[in-house]
């Protein structure tokens, strides 16, 4: 018999693999408007966990007041978060087709739609972190319990209003507040190397204040175990990810032509089976 | 908040800024869910008072003004009425996309201050200055503008755009001891603006510290036999149509402002004049589009031509 940890591990697994299955779908049906497959794809474990187990949340009612919050800071990998959505049952894969298409609510970046379980619009990088502080902010001192969860970029830390907030929350001993930094090593035009370096994270978010781990972004045991073990870390816990762009595929993983593109037919078909070889 | 005579002679004399924090301190008391936002600069903004009063109700960001507006849409988004404040070019320029996404884009709504806004903290240089913002606002759908002309009148700006549901931006000008304009309480309207002399020659649109300006010229212009009408428009977003185009029956209109003359209160008004089929000319009085050297308040002021007297000399030399 599983135990209570295996089946809910096996549930986020469920949930992770239905994520890429959603993104290649999306992916597919933007056809020549491109989308941001490989951060989307990098990010899949994380949002799973969140969504399939650490995130308070209630199926029936996104609006629930008492539920976690959930900010995606780099909102260009928005094809995982509709997804996770979707898998939740706020979006319906019907809707999920309408990715892209005119006068859709699933843009390329997350538009706030708080009947879709989007709480937040998100697209220009570095702005997210300062958003879920205001939110943390609010839940004590309005006495909820509710927390904040904000994922961003490792590119995106090129941004300076990231360590503007970065500075902010340890002053403000928000420890309803988790960032996760999705560190798959690569920004738009190429690695964080050749772009711009953002160095050893762990040790600014560290120096920040912060209460900083490094763990493994797809290893869903590593990212369930940090969650059960940080409740009572009274500091704002920031989580550097290492992930693999493009995740999930051979012909995407660290292959950063998947930043932004088109997901033909035959890489669709390809990706499908890949999948179900899974 | 306690309008009377004794209130608004001390408002004048403290000036706009300090005005504001005494006008916080009256919404806190009547708004439960009130929060104020700095950064850093909780006695320049007469806050120093509201600090320590309600400490629960105040947040200082430190010097970082993208993070304060992130914060207070944060913070809106769960229903608290948010005021941000700090130095005009920081609260609206620092943090312009800030602006644009969280308010004007996702509609959280805040009431952002910019304090000495304009010519009035000339000695510290263009940096402090502020002769953007409202061109930079106005650009931003979703943000109302005003630019109150006197310290009651910032008083009433405040606490109309609380009740707002959209964000909106208060555009401080002035220095300390700011003229009074109104005398007694009044009625005020954001989007409506306030005819305070009756005239059939031109009309001057004015606002801000440029008000009790504006009405000066107007009293010389009397004297020299023009008739003058004088309105301030205290809001620059949404601009008050109706105004304009009564305005189109007099000879020249002339919209005065402490702000740079590309995209303010004069463009504004040029906006919705050149819909019309009918309209006067338009002279615009403020700053023309270039970096002075900088000075005194009182300096700067007659370098921009924007004293009555210039006024009413840049005024004849537009009415032949």
């Amino acid at each position: 018999m599983q135990s209570e940890d295996q089946k809910k591990l096996e549930n986020i697994k469920k949930f992770s693999l239905e994520i890429r299955k959603n993104i290649l779908e999306m992916a597919v049906s933007a056809g020549a408007s491109s989308a941001h497959f490989g951060g989307a794809l990098s990010i899949t474990e994380i949002t799973a966990t969140l969504f399939a187990h650490q995130m308070k949340i209630d199926k029936k009612n996104p609006k629930w007041e008492e539920r976690d919050r959930f900010i995606l800071s780099k909102g260009h990998a928005c094809l995982a978060y509709y997804a996770a959505l979707c898998e939740v049952g706020y979006i319906s894969k019907e809707e999920l087709s309408t990715f892209e298409k005119n006068d859709t609510n699933l843009l390329g970046h997350p538009v706030i739609n708080r009947n879709l379980g989007i709480d937040f619009s998100n697209g220009s990088l570095g702005m997210g972190l300062s958003l879920g502080i205001g939110v943390a902010l609010a839940a004590k001192r309005k006495k909820k319990n509710f927390s904040v969860y904000v994922i961003l970029g490792d590119g995106e830390c090129n941004e300076g209003s990231v360590w503007e907030g970065a500075m902010a929350a340890p002053n403000f001993m928000l420890d309803n507040l988790y960032v996760v930094i999705d560190r798959n090593n690569f920004q738009q035009t190429g690695s964080n190397k050749e772009i711009m370096s953002v160095g050893n994270l762990k040790d600014k978010w560290l120096s920040f204040g912060w209460h900083a781990v490094e763990l493994d972004g797809h290893n869903i045991k590593e990212l369930y175990d940090f969650f059960n073990n940080s409740k009572n870390i009274d500091k704002p816990k920031a989580i550097i990810a290492n992930t693999i762009k493009g995740k999930g595929f051979t012909f995407s993983e660290n292959n950063n032509d998947w930043h932004h593109s088109v997901l033909s037919k035959s890489f669709y078909e390809k990706a499908k089976k890949e999948l179900l070889n899974k | 908040m306690n309008i009377n005579e004794k209130n608004i002679k001390m408002w004048s004399t403290i000036g706009a800024r300090a005005t504001l924090g005494i006008a916080a301190l009256e919404l806190a008391k009547q708004i439960d869910n009130l929060i104020v936002l700095t950064c850093d600069v909780s006695t320049s903004a007469g806050l120093d008072r509201f600090r320590k009063t309600y400490p629960e109700k105040y947040l200082d960001l430190g010097i970082a003004e993208q993070n304060m507006i992130g914060v207070a849409a944060g913070l809106a988004s769960e229903n608290f009425n948010v005021i941000t404040t700090t130095f005009a070019p920081f609260q609206t320029m620092r943090c312009c996309e800030q602006i644009k996404v969280n308010l004007g884009y996702m509609k959280q709504k805040v009431c952002m201050v910019g304090i000495a806004s304009g010519l009035s903290l000339g000695t510290l240089g263009y940096t402090h200055c502020c002769i953007e913002d409202v061109g930079i606002l106005r650009s931003i759908p979703e943000i109302t503008i005003i630019s109150p002309a006197d310290s009651l009148e910032t008083v009433k700006a405040l606490e109309a755009a609380v009740k707002l549901k959209n964000s909106s931006y208060i555009r401080l000008t002035g220095a300390s001891n700011n003229p009074i304009v109104y005398a007694k309480d009044y009625e005020f309207k954001i989007g409506k603006s306030i005819t305070l002399k009756e005239g059939k020659d031109i009309t001057i649109f004015c606002s801000g510290a440029m008000v009790h300006h504006s009405l000066e010229a107007a009293k010389i212009l009397e004297s020299k036999n023009v008739s003058s009408r004088v309105i301030n428009m205290h809001t620059i977003k949404p601009i008050d149509k109706l105004a304009i185009e009564e305005a189109c029956n007099t000879n020249l209109i002339v919209s005065v402002e402490e702000h740079n003359i590309a995209g303010g209160l004069g463009g504004a008004i040029a906006e919705h004049k050149s819909t019309l089929k009918k309209s006067p000319k338009q002279l615009f009085l403020g700053i023309k589009d270039a970096y002075s050297k900088g000075g005194s308040y009182k300096f700067l002021r007659e370098k921009h031509r924007l004293t009555s007297e210039k006024i009413v000399e840049d005024i004849f030399l537009n009415l032949k």
